[in-house]
């Protein structure tokens, strides 16, 4: 199946000079949960806004549902949804009435019965009723999302969605990105919060300074780059680490009453086994032991910083 | 043609107006009356008659001019700039409209806000003098294209303006000082022959002129020119707004 957005060398130069995506290609397919992530002025919000019409591109092409964003950006942004990173709501008017005005600017005609479904899914329901102005900081984000889903979008572009917004929202987010997600809603979201991407995207792709440095399966690429940590606990703790044990690698930690142990899945071997040996022969008595993966943030970063000289 | 669009836009800009239906009717009927009774009854019981129709109703055109043309620039341009300052423009840049659609939902509703304000006026200057329609047909129409066009006008200042200072420059500065020199309060003939030239420069004169030609069958300038007058000044400022969407200017970076 074609993919549901295609991007093909998407280029964008500001005026001044300043190259926010340089030569930028990526495929989703639809119905997946792409998390882009990338530092700050990496290029995230430019390349959304590039496919969404807000800015145009100064070179390359890209597609959304097989229209071209240019040339057929009717077709094309009909499918799209988009929940901007700024709060952008108009202070005086009412939640319900933006919400109608969204739904009729992607040329849809009032459904009553959808917009009450998205308020009530949203918490929004019994402020429908009240101006922009007197909602708080996460009730506006709110009303963003539920403007962005009241037309019905097959696409969903939600850049830092979750930026400043409370537990209860987040929580709240998920769930509406899962029912879309079971509705065939392909969402394309950017974050700062590692760990939202690491529990609900499929892929991730990493962007910095307006290249793509990859884009991967989540578990793939945890996998692959993921080395992993043995945490020890000891029942009785230690100055430093024995002499015998040295070769290890080890890592005194928590008072000394814990060793930690780096090790990387993707060796031939893992060297447990022998450590586990080691300790036991130096008579050291465990009281737990725990391994952890090492989060998204840790790849991120290392890639990241592997691309800044 | 996406008519959804067109209609949200139109209907959620009527709103903003009729949210504060009080403040803009209550302003330019006030502000009428005082015209009145300054320029009507002060002035006016000394100046007997100008081109035999009695000064009180020979300003009622140029009054209805100068609050349609004010209000239609600060409705349209206020409607646009608005959304670009508070950063909802994003959502016009990113829903499945051209350009077309935008114009005509933001234009067609500062333009109907305009028509109601002349209406209004219109309404309130027959309780101070009697007026006699000579061609309500042209009269209307002339209301409905200066509407329009100078709609256009204010949405073109409202991309145009970077803050809200810049908004009020042009209607300040350039506008009002038009209106007041093209004959509102006066004819053409009343002045000096030098400044009658001058005068002709002035782009309003002409659709003064007209509107007025509409009400008592006499007017400046012949009403081929006023007609004239009116549709290149409509087309200039379609072309205008082409141009901005074409190039995205201060909308798309």
């Amino acid at each position: 199946m074609a993919p549901i957005v295609k991007v093909d060398d998407l280029r964008k130069v500001y005026k001044g000079g300043f190259e926010a995506l340089s030569g930028v290609s990526l495929s989703i397919e639809e119905g997946e949960i792409l998390a882009l992530l990338g530092p700050n002025g990496a290029g995230k919000t430019t390349l959304i806004s590039a496919l969404c019409g807000i800015t145009t591109p100064t070179g390359g092409s890209a597609t959304i549902g097989g229209h071209d964003i240019v040339t057929g950006y009717r077709a094309a942004r009909a499918m799209i949804g988009l929940v901007p990173q700024e709060l952008a709501l108009e202070p005086f008017e009412k939640v319900i009435n933006t919400v109608r005005f969204s739904r009729g600017l992607f040329g849809k005609s009032n459904d009553p019965d959808l917009i009450e479904r998205i308020l009530r899914q949203l918490s929004l329901w019994d402020k429908r009723n009240s101006r922009i102005r007197e909602l708080s900081g996460g009730m506006k984000r709110r009303v963003l999302i539920a403007k962005a889903l009241c037309h019905e979008p097959r696409v969903l572009f939600l850049d830092e969605p979750t930026a400043g917004v409370d537990v209860e929202l987040r929580r709240d987010m998920w769930q509406v990105v899962e029912g879309l997600k079971a509705q065939g809603v392909t969402i394309i979201l950017t974050t700062h919060y590692i760990e939202e991407a690491e529990a609900i995207a499929d892929r991730v792709a990493v962007i910095n300074k307006g290249e793509i440095l990859l884009v991967e399966n989540k578990a793939d690429l945890m996998a692959r780059m993921g080395r992993k940590t043995l945490r020890i606990d000891l029942s009785e703790p230690l100055d430093r680490v024995p002499e015998a044990l040295k070769d290890y690698d080890l890592e005194l930690a928590g008072d000394g009453e814990a060793l930690k142990y780096h090790y990387d899945t993707r060796g031939d071997g893992t060297g447990i086994t022998r450590l586990l040996q080691a300790l036991a022969k130096e008579g050291l008595s465990l009281r737990d032991i725990e391994t952890r993966q090492s989060s998204l943030e840790e790849i991120f970063v290392g890639l990241v910083h592997e691309d800044t000289p | 043609m996406n008519l959804h669009a067109i209609q949200a836009i139109y209907i959620y800009e009527m709103k903003r107006f009729f949210r504060t239906i009080m403040e803009s009717l209550l302003s330019p009927v006030i502000s009428t009356s005082l015209y009145f009774v300054v320029f009507g009854a002060a002035i006016g019981s000394r100046i007997e008659q100008v081109e035999g129709v009695p000064y009180g109703a020979f300003i009622v055109p140029g009054l209805i001019m100068l609050s349609v043309m004010t209000q239609a620039i600060s409705n349209a341009s206020f409607g646009i700039y608005f959304p670009k300052f508070i950063g909802t423009i994003f959502e016009l840049l990113s829903a499945p409209i051209n350009f077309l659609e935008i114009v005509i939902g933001y234009v067609g509703a500062a333009a109907t806000k305009a028509l109601l304000i002349g209406v209004v006026i219109l309404i309130t200057a027959n309780f101070f003098v009697d007026l006699d329609i000579q061609h309500p047909v042209a009269m209307l129409a002339f209301l409905v294209m200066i509407c329009l066009s100078f709609s256009l006008f204010g949405f073109i200042i409202g991309i145009w303006a970077e803050n809200f200072q810049q908004l009020q420059l042009i209607p300040l500065l350039v506008i009002t000082p038009l209106v007041f020199l093209g004959g509102s309060f006066y004819s053409i003939s009343m002045l000096p022959p030098a400044w009658q030239t001058v005068t002709l420069f002035n782009p309003v004169v002409y659709l003064i002129s007209g509107f007025r030609w509409s009400f008592f069958g006499t007017a400046d300038v012949a009403i081929g020119y006023s007609l004239a007058a009116i549709a290149v000044f409509f087309a200039l400022c379609l072309a205008a707004v082409w141009l901005i969407f074409k190039t995205g200017y201060r909308i798309k970076s």
